[in-house]
């Protein structure tokens, strides 16, 4: 396959201008649908990076999270944004992220860090040339997150039954007013 | 190299829009931008030149194993991303029940504590 | 909540019932292909979250009921650490125990198939009712709203 930090820059300058679009606008829609646009990029993105599993995965998740991003806060009454700004926020989280960005900068410039395009593969190596033989699972993928590493998995169900667990519990309205609402609406 | 570098600028202005905006539902677009930043950044370290998806065909030659990917932080993004999800559904509960007691999305009225 | 227009209505009855098949599609064949339980699990709540948009609350739940839901998550969840104990059985936790079978055919590679099939019951009922609550709250908190600004 062809060189593809083209194709990767040109996604990349897209979803920081972007994210620039959606941090900067004062109308909340346009917020929300521009970092929808940045979460399709990121999609496509994937796409180019050989991960086609994730693709279809963050694609389907950048729909319902635009669908309730829209939906939980779109629909009350205030799209308005207050614009007084704060500058001494302001003023030190610039500092403190040039600070992070030359930091970023100083370990990425360095020796030990591995160069894009060459990956270290110490332990995937081992997943790869034994994960058909041992699991029969042609996708490694689906064999390393379900045989080799199924403990993580069983994390990640518990994390979103305990998020999904709070939002119901926050949401809900207690007591006889509610059936009685319901029935008349 | 600038291909890491673009990821933690994205990351920067996504923690630059939870820190210094006033309005609760930028807050958690920052911490969307911050999530999308993230999972970027572990496919990215796992990319190999010239690879392919890590998914084996029944007439693949042996020597395509070579080329694969590295699956280990795919397998970690995938639950990650789906966590994002929910995460994020619960920030937007919290939004909703504070704009019905409060009246407003602005972080500097909400935060002022009330006798 | 009320519905949307009769075109929106008429294009969700043709094409819910395929996203569910789309959706399973994905989930049962993610050992296979790209894929897996998460992403098949999110597209069967989306088809369900189109027809709530779609129609209303009222014919979402008379296909899929909130109690029927709320079992349906936490039978998802129980199930999957449930088939992690069985392993236990044969030597470690969430060993892979059950039979290989051929390569390459649906119903092969142990225990990845059943915990596929309990992770997409788990995510997609768990994000249909989290849907669910958002709207239906909003339904009563507007309806509060406009009976404190009338009394």
């Amino acid at each position: 396959m062809a060189n593809i930090a083209p194709q990767l820059y040109a996604l990349l300058v897209f979803m920081v201008i972007g994210s620039i679009v959606a941090i900067e606008t004062r109308n909340l829609l346009s917020a929300v649908i521009s970092v929808s646009a940045v979460g399709f990029a990121l999609s496509v993105a994937f796409l180019f990076l050989g991960a086609p599993d994730i693709a279809i995965t963050q694609l389907v998740v950048e729909v319902l999270v635009l669908i309730i991003l829209i939906r939980g806060t779109i629909l009350l009454d205030n799209t308005a944004v207050d614009t007084h700004r704060d500058t001494l926020a302001v003023v030190t989280s610039l500092i403190f992220f040039g600070l992070i960005l030359g930091f970023g900068a100083m370990i990425f410039g360095s020796r030990g860090f591995p160069e894009f395009g060459e990956p270290v593969m110490r332990v995937s190596k081992v997943y790869v040339q034994t994960g058909l033989p041992a699991t029969y699972a042609a996708n490694i993928v689906t064999a390393v997150i379900l045989d080799f590493r199924a403990y993580d998995t069983l994390g990640e169900a518990t994390v979103l039954f305990t998020s999904i667990l709070g939002a119901l519990a926050l949401l809900r309205r207690e007591g006889k007013v509610s059936r009685e609402e319901v029935v008349a609406a | 190299m600038t291909v890491y570098f673009l990821c933690v600028v994205l990351l920067t202005m996504g923690l630059y829009c939870l820190v210094a905006k006033k309005n609760i539902v930028k807050k958690v677009i920052g911490i969307v931008i911050m999530d999308y930043a993230v999972n970027l950044y572990l496919i990215i370290i796992g990319y190999k030149t010239g690879g392919v998806a890590p998914i084996i065909e029944a007439d693949m030659p042996l020597s395509t194993l070579e080329r694969f990917v590295d699956p280990l932080p795919q397998a970690l993004v995938l639950t990650s991303i789906v966590i994002g999800l929910g995460v994020m559904s619960l920030m937007v509960a919290m939004c909703i029940r504070l704009y019905e007691k409060h009246g407003t999305f602005d972080m500097s009225v909400i935060s002022k504590l009330r006798g | 909540m009320k519905g949307m227009t009769l075109i929106v209505k008429t294009i969700t009855d043709f094409v819910a019932g395929f996203i569910v098949i789309f959706g399973a599609y994905i989930v049962l064949y993610g050992h296979l292909t790209p894929g897996g339980g998460f992403a098949g699990g999110v597209i069967v709540a989306c088809a369900f979250i189109l027809l709530m948009l779609a129609h209303g609350a009222d014919v979402a739940f008379s296909k899929l009921p909130e109690k029927v839901a709320h079992v349906m998550d936490s039978a998802g969840a129980l199930a999957f650490l449930g088939i992690g104990w069985f392993g236990l059985t044969a030597g470690f936790f969430f060993m892979n125990t059950f039979g290989r079978g051929e390569m390459f055919k649906l119903f092969s590679s142990g225990m990845i198939l059943p915990f596929n099939i309990a992770i997409a019951f788990k995510v997609g009922s768990s994000l249909f009712l989290v849907f669910s609550a958002l709207a239906i709250f909003r339904r009563r908190s507007f309806r509060a709203m406009i009976e404190d600004e009338l009394a």
